[in-house]
């Protein structure tokens, strides 16, 4: 007899073991799945990776976000009106910025993260900040050209009466413009935070234990692959519900000024 | 130059595509200090286009623009520092959906002019009640009529206190019953003293309140005179053509 068996049948009380076969079979396995071992630390030290990848790629991302749509924006609104140092500096920004983005938007996340891991950090064993840095730079080649289109949608009326009250340009980005494009843009981002969250599954490409990473491991171990990722899949799922609704909230907020 | 003179134009042009299109065409005005300048002519004249240069809101291919005796289209000049003292106002309005009226109101006055929130706050609320509007202090713009819109956007830019206000057709947008209000408080102003060059269809405030009439077509002034010598005996035969139509 296995000893996880030999745990169970020590462990279980007896009128399960004595109840219906499907019952006493189903907690079986459970058991085996996330009880025996402390398997579902797993998951937990799992969870706890997913979640410290997604926030940072999050934060990383909507500040190059920002700050290439800026440049990508400026450049296309301003350097016909430009002249000198500035507009060299604006100029170089600007085709970098286009060439971040025609890359990192053109390769799979998966291999510019190996790329990270096994070529340029090749020297650092820290999976999960190169993994913050792979998918916050993935990240932000997205929400760059989200917020780009939502500084496009504002009217050049806004910008106008800014300037004419004597703001300079990058006050009135930062007070009128950015704003009202943030508030337009918002359910695009979320759109792009759900893919990040999910997306960051693919981080076990560099062994690093992920959720995804934590359930396939059970799988591999328990020859039980059913339930550790249908639990896996739930807990992805919650995440993404809870943060949907937390945005919409948000939302909601931000749009009641409209009204 | 004499110093009662706020605004000068001097030979203002404005190209598009390279000089094919010729939306102003070298033109020379004066704006006094406490004058009443009003522009008219049809549509695609240059006259919006002609107020939009005097704040830089438009480059100009070329002339040059003094603001109290200051070379504004000079790259080297700060162009932020002047705008403070131009109000404008626009026909959409252009208000900060974002923001309460109040906020429209006190943003500029005390991120620019570092004055304190309450001090922008007490003469806001001083303007909104001129314009009868006290009671929207807390409203945002989408909760207000296009006549409330642009009573507010005409205070908003006196928050500033300009020294000129430049106003592009500022009734153009409005629903006809809407057009006196805002008429109304731009005759106060200009009653008040207020220097101000105005683009409008509005020939009856023209003459009314304008103390001069600037007549411009095909990106030039044809004409230019006071408002009742203007209208009563127009000289070009363009201008007459203008007002058979339009009076």
């Amino acid at each position: 007899m296995s000893k996880v068996m030999e745990q169970w049948l020590a462990s279980a009380p007896s009128w399960i073991l004595e109840g219906p076969e499907w019952l006493n079979t189903l907690l079986y396995k459970l058991f085996k799945c996330f009880i025996y071992d402390d398997r579902y630390m797993m998951l937990l030290k799992g969870l706890k990776n997913t979640l410290i990848l997604t926030f940072f790629a999050l934060l990383i991302g909507l500040v190059l976000g920002v700050v290439v749509s800026l440049i990508r924006f400026t450049w296309d609104e301003q350097h016909t009106e430009m002249r000198g140092s500035g507009k060299v500096i604006l100029g170089i920004a600007n085709a970098i910025s286009k060439v971040y983005l025609t890359v990192i938007r053109g390769t799979p996340v998966v291999v510019q993260i190996m790329i990270m891991f096994f070529v340029i950090f090749a020297s650092s064993r820290n999976k999960i900040l190169v993994g913050c840095l792979s998918f916050g730079i993935n990240s932000g080649a997205y929400v760059a050209e989200i917020i780009r289109g939502g500084i496009m949608s504002i009217d050049r009326g806004q910008t106008e009466a800014g300037r004419s009250l004597g703001f300079g340009y990058v006050p009135t980005m930062r007070h009128i413009i950015l704003p009202q494009a943030f508030k337009n843009v918002l359910p695009a981002l979320v759109n792009e935070f759900i893919v990040l969250l999910k997306e960051t599954a693919v981080v076990g490409y560099i062994g690093l234990a992920d959720l995804t990473y934590a359930g396939n491991t059970i799988g591999g171990n328990t020859y039980e692959y059913l339930y550790p990722l249908l639990a896996v899949a739930i807990v992805y799922l919650a995440f993404v519900m809870v943060l949907t609704w937390l945005l919409g909230k948000l939302e909601r907020r931000l749009r009641s000024s409209e009204r | 130059m004499k110093d009662d003179i706020i605004i000068r134009a001097e030979g203002v042009k404005k190209y598009y595509n390279g000089g094919e299109i010729k939306a102003l065409d070298g033109v020379d005005a004066e704006v006094g200090r406490g004058e009443v300048v009003v522009i008219i002519g049809p549509s695609g004249s240059g006259k919006s286009t002609f107020l939009r240069c005097l704040n830089l809101l438009e480059k100009p291919t070329g002339g040059t623009i003094y603001f109290e005796g200051t070379d504004i289209t000079d790259p080297k000049c700060n162009i932020n520092l002047h705008r403070q003292k131009m109000g404008m106002v626009f026909q959409h309005f252009n208000l900060f959906p974002h923001m309460t009226i109040l906020k429209n109101m006190t943003i500029a006055p005390t991120r620019l002019l570092g004055k304190s929130k309450s001090d922008a706050e007490a003469q806001a609320m001083d303007l909104l009640k001129r314009v009868g509007l006290e009671d929207r202090a807390k409203a945002y713009p989408n909760q207000l009529s296009g006549g409330q819109k642009q009573r507010i956007a005409i205070v908003r830019a006196l928050c500033m206190d300009p020294e000129v206000m430049l106003f592009d057709e500022p009734t153009s947008a409005l629903d006809p019953e809407m057009v006196g209000e805002v008429l109304d408080v731009m005759k106060q102003l200009a009653a008040e003293g207020m220097t101000m060059a105005v683009v409008t269809h509005e020939m009856g405030f023209a003459r009314e309140v304008g103390d001069r009439v600037i007549f411009m077509d095909y990106g030039k002034i044809v004409e230019e005179n006071t408002p009742a010598e203007l209208f009563a005996n127009p000289k070009s035969e363009r201008l007459q053509q203008f007002l058979a139509k339009v009076l």
